[in-house]
């Protein structure tokens, strides 16, 4: 990966920044960047928004916003980490957790496709929305989560790269077998962690 | 990986630099070498990373502007007020220097020649760099695909590949412009500076009747507004792709 004797740049000095220790390999805190997002942002009208639980018999359960709503929700404060590099430490968020969800859905699946309005999919191992590691967030920073941010809700699993926390979740579906999503059928990892700096195929 | 695919390693290849243009006062385009390059398609990126003599290095993603051409990559880099590495590479960087970059990137946000439909670019300030490989691949494939670029800069002096857009559009091929100033315009310009919005639009844009694939590309609040304009004038959301450059401050 790295040429030997690596490729030093003429003249570039770098600004080392504070707090870097906390960051994934490769990433850092502030700058411009091109954010991954691959169209319109979809309106949702809360009346119709639903989310649906699909398991890998067929078997759907359904929430409306006001059931949805009416769940348990818990506070969560993150470190968030997107592929294009920018990281961010320390955000707070609202949502209801995939445990709760999960709980009673008889699954022995191993997989789950994240589903969004507007047609977006991201695929994860149903072990990573497990055991208090994933949420349905519909508050970031104190407000209900901006449309352009993923509401009225998106999925949050912060431990893997951002764009496996699909905005505008409308379902997951359980899988026996793995299957790429969106991006991750378009040359990104299919895991997404950070810290081991999987962000493209092979990685 | 899933399914049988074979998904291939992204390498990172060493390049060199050809030639550097200045486009505007604070976007220069860099011409490079790049040994065994596998070519791209245009509105792909790349990740260009720096290193510093003690081993700290930096990295970030730009997009390629030219079409597919051998070894040879062109990335057009506006310079940040504060940018670690866009002020490397506008400023400081020379022929002859060495440049390690990754890719090609990103397999949605593109433009093949096979693609038959008319084409709707709008493109904010650096946004215009992607657009520009796909206006200049179809121009090497010698295609009339009918494009439409909507292009909104500061003041004229922003506009980046100002003569080339000018003589690509005067040859008649089925590419024509229209220029959004926001700040300035030329003088005895018709329309006030102005963003770009739905009057704008329905006077500049193909018409949505037409169903054009829609490549939107600018700051993120520029392609919110942008995508949503278009939204609600009656293109098909399915057929609008967009790709974002935005502050850290924002949450993907």
């Amino acid at each position: 990966m790295t040429p030997d004797p690596p490729i030093v740049s003429p003249g570039f000095v770098g600004r080392r920044r504070a707090g870097s220790a906390t960051l994934p390999p490769g990433q850092y805190l502030t700058e411009d960047f091109p954010v991954l997002s691959a169209g319109p942002t979809p309106t949702i009208r809360l009346d119709d928004w639903k989310f649906a639980l699909t398991t890998e018999s067929g078997d759907v359960r359904t929430w409306s916003w006001s059931e949805f709503r009416a769940l348990p929700s818990v506070s969560i404060t993150t470190d968030i980490h997107c592929v294009t590099r920018w990281s961010k430490l320390g955000t707070v968020w609202e949502g209801v957790s995939l445990d709760t969800l999960l709980e009673g859905i008889p699954a022995t699946a191993s997989f789950a496709m994240a589903e969004s309005y507007g047609g977006y999919t991201t695929n994860l191992p149903l072990a990573d929305l497990r055991d208090g590691k994933a949420w349905i967030a519909f508050r970031y920073g104190g407000e209900d989560l901006a449309p352009e941010h993923g509401g009225p809700a998106r999925l949050l699993v912060p431990h893997l790269y951002l764009w496996k926390s699909a905005k505008w979740i409308r379902g997951i579906t359980l899988m026996r077998k793995d299957r790429p999503g969106f991006w991750e059928s378009l040359g990104y990892n299919n895991y997404g962690d950070p810290w081991r700096e999987q962000r493209y195929w092979g990685d | 990986m899933a399914g049988t695919t074979v998904l291939g390693r992204l390498a990172w290849y060493v390049a060199t630099v050809v030639e550097g243009r200045q486009e505007t006062r604070t976007a220069r385009t860099l011409v490079l070498n790049v040994p065994s390059w596998p070519g791209h398609d245009a509105g792909q990126h790349v990740d260009v990373r720096l290193r510093a003599a003690d081993g700290y290095t930096a990295v970030r993603s730009y997009s390629i502007a030219n079409a597919a051409q051998n070894e040879r990559v062109e990335l057009t880099v506006e310079e940040l007020a504060d940018g670690e590495v866009s002020l490397y590479l506008v400023r400081t960087i020379a022929p002859g220097d060495p440049l390690e970059i990754r890719g090609p990137v990103g397999g949605w946000f593109v433009w093949r020649p096979a693609f038959i439909e008319p084409v709707q670019l709008v493109a904010g300030g650096s946004g215009i760099v992607p657009l520009m490989a796909m206006i200049r691949t179809r121009a090497a494939a010698g295609l009339q695909t009918p494009f439409r670029l909507l292009y909104s800069v500061r003041t004229p002096e922003n506009i980046i590949y100002a003569a080339e857009l000018q003589r690509r559009e005067s040859e008649g091929q089925g590419l024509t412009i229209a220029y959004a100033f926001t700040r300035a315009t030329p003088a005895g310009w018709p329309r006030p500076p102005a963003r770009i919005d739905a009057a704008f639009l329905s006077e500049a844009a193909l018409p949505a009747g037409e169903d054009p694939a829609c490549y939107i590309c600018g700051p993120t609040g520029f392609v919110e507004s942008a995508a949503a304009l278009l939204e609600q004038a009656g293109y098909d959301p399915k057929r609008i792709k967009t790709e974002r450059f935005g502050p850290t401050g924002g949450i993907s």
